[in-house]
């Protein structure tokens, strides 16, 4: 065996594990500030300059506050839940490539954790089995209001995996390949969102659900269900359930980067110059990073403008939009790729969508006439 | 030993005692969890074997889907303690033909041990994407279209025996409740 990898692997799990760390940290300070700024408020700015120390200040509130555990919880259960939470959202950006090949120290060194020829794959597995602990953290609460935030959210999960397994079809499609690293070396001449523009927004709408973000928070919707899922967590166990929602938000963005916005690559136009990846290989990260916090900026944005959704709409609009919808891309995608006409995608995707959109208009107008 | 070996006999041990532990549980959450944690180890097993396609179907396929499916169903009806004592005499058909699967895959087992397990090409085939999918799609074609509209009838039967009977007049469903 070679100790140097297995150093490799640790130095590397360590870095992205801690990025992951900060990130949510400081995650939940750009939000705040965000929506402070779209809601013309100030937001928190007492703590150090412009708040950058309030997620320390939040953090040692939460590990000096109370840990309150009711009587009536299904234990281990209910103490497991918030680590099953965690595990899969840490894991799951794994495979995401934060920058090209690194000769280093005389060995070529892979600027992702794991490099594995399954990336999608992998994805869609981790992402499966997030829903669990939410699952069993309403059910172990033992309180009607927590297990109806559990069961939103699986029924939620399972409805809109599907839409989302369907975009990493897609993007393994135009990519040819399931490899992290290959997908993202075939946008170096055009960004997937260009050529499958409506498959980038379905991405970018089931991983909302999937990751339980407004306007698909039913599952921890409070003016209905207190805190879903939640409500009976107190103190470090709350936080890591917290911590779950805003590390999943990161890895979730550098996923969507990776998959259509090219990942660590430069935008298509720059190739060739200083600001190329390949020319400067330090450049990756930092697009990368550019890439996610734009992302994050988005999800904020949409959680500040859109209202919450009803519940029978978001199962409806999952099922009778976003899976067909989906599975016509698929259908044009490869029928694209097969005739070699790679501009026949982007207007046919285009005009099935707006077919799409139409149609919902519609029936949602006769439904307000009826009314 | 080696490090696979080690491993090997971990994940059986694991295995064996999660499956039996679904069996003997009273609640049914627990039961699907332990059936979970056997999903998972059966997993890792293909990784072993150099199938990490199959493996990470598996964990999307059965972990992911299929119990997230089965523990929504038991809180949705909530079915997580099994009443009542079991009835034996109702068993005995099922548990003669498990006897009978049992005796027959312990007699397979016990054929072939001693042989050399032959892997060849497969194994290759088996870790990478595109060389399955073509495997899949030339050799095995027709069991796969077999498979897929078996699986079109099973949908197609769900659907019609979860369709509400016209003149009850129970009110609908929220969509949720029926779909999954």
């Amino acid at each position: 065996m070679d100790w140097w990898l297995v150093l490799e692997w640790l130095i590397k799990s360590v870095v992205l594990v801690l990025i992951l760390l900060t990130g949510f940290a400081y995650l939940t300070l750009f939000e705040r500030r965000v929506l402070a700024f779209m809601q013309v408020r100030i937001g928190p700015n007492r703590a150090g300059w412009q708040g950058l120390l309030q997620p320390i200040a939040d953090a040692v509130k939460l590990i000096f506050k109370e840990e309150l555990t009711p009587g009536s919880v299904i234990q281990p259960i209910f103490a497991l839940a918030p680590i099953i939470t965690v595990v899969p959202a840490v894991v799951i950006a794994a495979i995401v490539p934060w920058g090209p090949d690194v000769e280093m120290f005389g060995r070529t060194i892979k600027l992702s954790v794991a490099d594995i020829n399954l990336g999608t794959l992998y994805i869609a597995a981790v992402a499966s089995i997030a829903v669990y602990g939410i699952v069993l953290a309403g059910w172990s609460s033992n309180n009607k209001y927590a297990m109806m935030g559990g069961m939103r959210s699986s029924a939620q999960v399972i409805s809109y995996e599907l839409s989302l397994a369907l975009c990493f079809v897609l993007v393994t499609v135009l990519a040819g390949s399931m490899h992290a690293a290959e997908i993202v070396e075939a946008q170096r001449d055009v960004w997937f969102i260009f050529i499958q523009p409506v498959g980038g927004i379905i991405f970018l709408v089931a991983t909302l659900a999937e990751v339980n973000r407004a306007p698909f928070d039913m599952p921890e919707a409070e003016q209905e269900l207190t805190a879903g899922y939640h409500s009976e967590y107190a103190g470090m166990k709350f936080a890591l359930f917290f911590m779950a929602e805003y590390i999943k938000m990161i890895a979730i963005s550098a996923i969507a980067a990776m998959l259509f916005f090219g990942g660590y690559r430069e935008f298509p136009l720059l190739a060739n110059t200083w600001f190329s990846v390949d020319v400067n290989w330090w450049l990756g990260p930092i697009y990368m990073f550019a890439k996610v916090l734009v992302l994050l900026f988005f999800m904020v944005w949409i959680r500040a403008t859109l209202p919450r959704m009803r519940y029978d709409r978001l199962m409806s609009f999952g099922w009778k939009v976003m899976l067909p919808l989906a599975l016509a891309l698929v259908f044009v995608t490869a029928v694209g790729i097969l005739a070699d006409l790679l501009w026949i995608i982007p207007v046919l995707s285009l005009a099935i969508g707006f077919v799409f959109v139409m149609l919902i208009n519609r029936s949602l107008t006769m439904k307000a006439k009826r009314r | 030993m080696s490090l696979e070996l080690v491993l090997f006999f971990v994940l059986a041990a694991i295995a064996i005692a999660t499956a039996v532990g679904m069996l003997i549980s009273r609640s049914t959450v627990y039961a699907a969890l332990h059936l979970v944690v056997n999903f998972v180890s059966v997993a890792i097993f293909y990784l072993l074997l150099d199938a990490p396609f199959i493996a990470l179907s598996q964990v999307a396929v059965y972990a992911g889907a299929i119990m997230v499916l089965f523990l929504f169903v038991i809180m949705l009806l909530g079915l997580e303690n099994i009443a009542g004592e079991l009835e034996w005499k109702k068993l005995l058909w099922p548990l003669v033909m498990a006897g009978i699967l049992l005796v027959e895959g312990v007699f397979l087992v016990l054929q072939r041990i001693g042989q050399n397990v032959y892997v060849g090409t497969t194994g290759t085939a088996l870790s990478d994407p595109s060389l399955m999918a073509r495997v899949l799609f030339t050799d095995y074609m027709l069991p796969f279209q077999v498979t897929a509209v078996l699986l079109l009838v099973a949908m197609i039967g769900a659907i019609v025996l979860s369709k509400p009977e016209k003149k009850s007049a129970t009110p609908l469903k929220p969509d949720g409740a029926k779909e999954a």
